[in-house]
């Protein structure tokens, strides 16, 4: 059946309820929340949240936004964890000391829990097969702290370890490409995605990811108002842009097959996503032209290798 | 009944575990406690156990992952030493707030650095007090039957605590000795099944453990796990008396060997237990009234007990398999005297620091122990506490 905004949020009931406290404008939400939409009704599930942003918000004792059963441990370790999670309910399944009910697993990480100091125990689940889905709402920065960088921050972002000064003008280090990482796990399902267009590429991954046995990565683009420095209505607009210019490419990798889910006719140039972000404020200051430039010829790069793997991968046969 | 085997304390563990066969096994090779994971996995290639076993890449995945499965509602257990605990810490910590009875085989060894593969209690005194009930083992027997007792005391519902079972790294881990093993179905008629109250896969009640517990909670929070480990004490009491039942075999939170007319008395843990009861029956064919206390439980500390038991020695040492580094003593020794103290026993008492980096320790050793204590008994003095035993000073 076709994808419908309306009857998915119609039928499919907010497992991630309102009255948490993310700010406004914050792109994370609002994936988690699509995201659990695209579990059947009848399925329970676990969610395991890397410490971050996401968790430090919505579980707040005693109360908490998600009414499916929920763990936090720590910030390294949500594959670890539901890893563990995973494997006792194998165990308990084969033994029948559970109900019949179907249950899914969900990692949720920011980019710091992910790229960063989780990527060893991410590595881990993948690589040990635990059929589950490690989601990364990646804001490119340790928004929790305060907007330090990590490896996710794109080059020349200004943040608070990565300060533009009148020396060195911000992140001067390319973004690790996680994506491509997870990729060479060798899994049944990788994609990168983000929140446009209705949701319609955020939902119909993260049903593939959830239902595809086995596991599964999700790399979603989630801005960050206060890291990034735009107006809070701007978000979808931001997240809009991301993929226009080519920045956050639609993509997902089926069984080793790249397909790219979206091809801009017109590709924006990269100064469009840059220009309403505070972050990138001072490359657009006269004299560091050459900053958007380099900016501009990465992206350009990622793009043009991303669709080479489209089309060197065209023919790997997949049970879709 | 019991049957006769030769094991080694890794063996037995293994066994233990087998026996209990939990739902979750994570660990991650370490010497010397790799051997538990080995003869686990085999049993779980074998199909001998229902246990999914989780081989991570880490020992913080480990404990992670025990707490996921725990949290999950199934039964988890670990093995692991020394840098192994260390990179653990984190989760140790987590795991006992969360109130996850998980179970874990510490086969001791020094902590790095430098590093040393051998025995010490470093890797314990450094999770001393993170909320794990701690019960130590003189031998392969010990340990086996500490870990059948295990999940006895960490589920009772006024525990609901980790708890690890530590035994000498290499000196007993890696030792054949003869031990009593019971029959499968004893074990599994005294372990029981675990049927945790709330945990998440409950599809009926799902539950979110783990959560940002601000000023207004927390304190309460931790008042109830310091709770729960004083109520640990009573239920390791009745669970080493159904034990004894079943296997005739006693157990408290300590043995009090030799201590009716006791005056001077070791005070030790693990495998050094041994030595000391052979040279303490060796004075005492020589009139010498020796005696060893030989803790088992060193969390719950049970302070008023081991008072108790010494108060009627005219001096007492207590050896420490861990240096302090606080320039007072070893962690055992400031446990027991400020145990003395609160219970007003005051006998004069020093601290020997030995066994570090598996530095061994004979019964001529523990020999000049006793010598020391007969001089302090007949002088009272003592002019340092703090003291090494088998340091070479050159």
């Amino acid at each position: 059946m076709a994808y419908n905004l309306k009857e998915v949020v119609a039928n499919k009931p907010a497992r991630f309820t309102s009255g948490h406290r993310m700010c406004a404008g914050c792109g994370a939400p609002v994936v988690g929340r699509m995201i659990l939409r695209a579990l059947k009704n009848e399925d329970h599930a676990v969610i395991c949240n890397a410490t971050g942003c996401m968790e430090v918000s919505t579980f707040i004792y005693p109360y908490t936004s998600w009414t499916d059963s929920f763990i936090h441990t720590a910030f390294e370790c949500a594959g670890a964890t539901l890893s563990g999670v995973e494997a006792a309910y194998k165990a308990m399944k084969r033994q029948d000391k559970l109900s019949g009910t179907t249950t899914k697993f969900i990692a949720f990480g920011g980019d710091g829990g992910t790229y960063d100091i989780g990527i060893q125990s991410l590595s881990g689940a993948m690589e040990r097969g635990h059929d589950m889905v490690y989601v990364c709402y990646d804001n490119g920065a340790y928004m929790n702290t305060g907007i330090q960088r990590s490896s996710a921050t794109p080059k020349f972002a200004d943040t608070t370890t990565s300060p533009a000064g009148k020396v060195i003008p911000g992140k001067m280090q390319s973004r690790k490409d996680l994506t491509q990482i997870m990729v060479a796990h060798h899994l049944p399902y990788v994609a990168q995605t983000i929140a446009i267009n209705n949701f319609k590429d955020l939902y119909e991954k993260s049903e593939k990811a959830i239902y595809t046995e086995g596991p599964c990565f999700l790399n979603v683009l989630a801005p960050c108002p206060r890291g990034w420095g735009y107006a809070t209505e701007d978000l979808m607009k931001i997240n809009k842009l991301a993929v226009e210019t080519c920045y956050w490419p639609l993509y997902e990798v089926i069984e080793g097959r790249y397909v790219v889910n979206y091809k801009p006719a017109k590709k924006l140039p990269v100064e469009e996503f840059l220009k309403p972000q505070k972050r990138f404020k001072h490359m657009f200051q006269p004299g560091n032209e050459w900053m958007i430039e380099e900016f501009q010829k990465e992206v350009d790069n990622r793009w043009e290798e991303l669709l080479k793997l489209e089309e060197a991968t065209k023919d790997i046969a997949v049970n879709e | 009944m019991s049957i006769r085997e030769r094991l080694s304390g890794n063996e037995a563990a293994a066994t233990a575990m087998k026996q209990i066969n939990p739902d979750v096994v994570a660990a991650f090779p370490i010497t010397p406690s790799t051997e538990i994971p080995q003869y686990f996995s085999t049993f779980v290639s074998n199909g001998t156990v229902d246990t999914e076993f989780v081989a991570v890449e880490s020992e913080h995945s480990a404990m992670s992952a025990c707490i996921g499965a725990e949290a999950a509602g199934g039964r988890a257990m670990t093995a692991t030493s020394a840098n192994g605990l260390s990179l653990m810490w984190e989760m140790i910590y987590i795991a006992s707030s969360l109130r996850l009875p998980i179970v874990m085989s510490l086969v001791n060894r020094a902590v790095s650095g430098p590093l040393n593969i051998h025995n010490d209690h470093s890797d314990a005194m450094g999770v001393r007090d993170s909320g794990w009930i701690m019960l130590f083992s003189e031998n392969n027997q010990e340990a086996y039957d500490n870990l059948l007792m295990a999940h006895r005391i960490a589920e009772n519902s006024k525990v609901r605590l980790p708890l690890m079972v530590c035994q000498d790294g290499f000196i007993t881990s890696h030792s054949i000795e003869n031990i009593e093993l019971e029959e499968d179905e004893t074990v599994k008629k005294f372990v029981g099944t675990y049927k945790p109250e709330h945990y998440l896969l409950n599809d009926k009640e799902p539950i979110a453990m783990g959560p940002l517990d601000l000023q207004a909670y927390l304190f309460e929070h931790k008042a109830q796990q310091a709770e729960a480990m004083r109520n640990a004490k009573k239920v390791i009491l009745e669970v080493a008396e159904e034990f004894e039942k079943v296997t005739g075999r006693k157990y408290s939170f300590f043995e009090e060997y030799k201590m009716e007319d006791a005056e001077l008395v070791i005070v030790c843990m693990n495998s050094t237990a041994g030595t000391a009861k052979f040279t303490a029956d060796k004075l005492r064919n020589e009139g010498i009234k020796a005696g060893v206390l030989k803790l088992r439980v060193f969390r719950p500390f049970p302070a008023e007990e081991i008072a108790k038991a010494l108060s009627k020695a005219k001096a007492i040492a207590i050896l420490d398999k861990a240096d302090g580094l606080n320039a007072v003593g070893g962690p055992l020794f400031t446990d027991v005297t400020s145990a003395m103290y609160v219970n007003n026993v005051k006998v004069p008492t020093v601290n020997y620091i030995y066994g570090i980096g598996g530095r061994d320790t004979k019964s001529d050793d523990i020999e000049k122990v006793y010598n020391d204590l007969q001089e302090i008994a007949k002088s009272g003095n003592i002019d340092n506490p703090y003291r090494y035993l088998g340091l070479r000073r050159e």
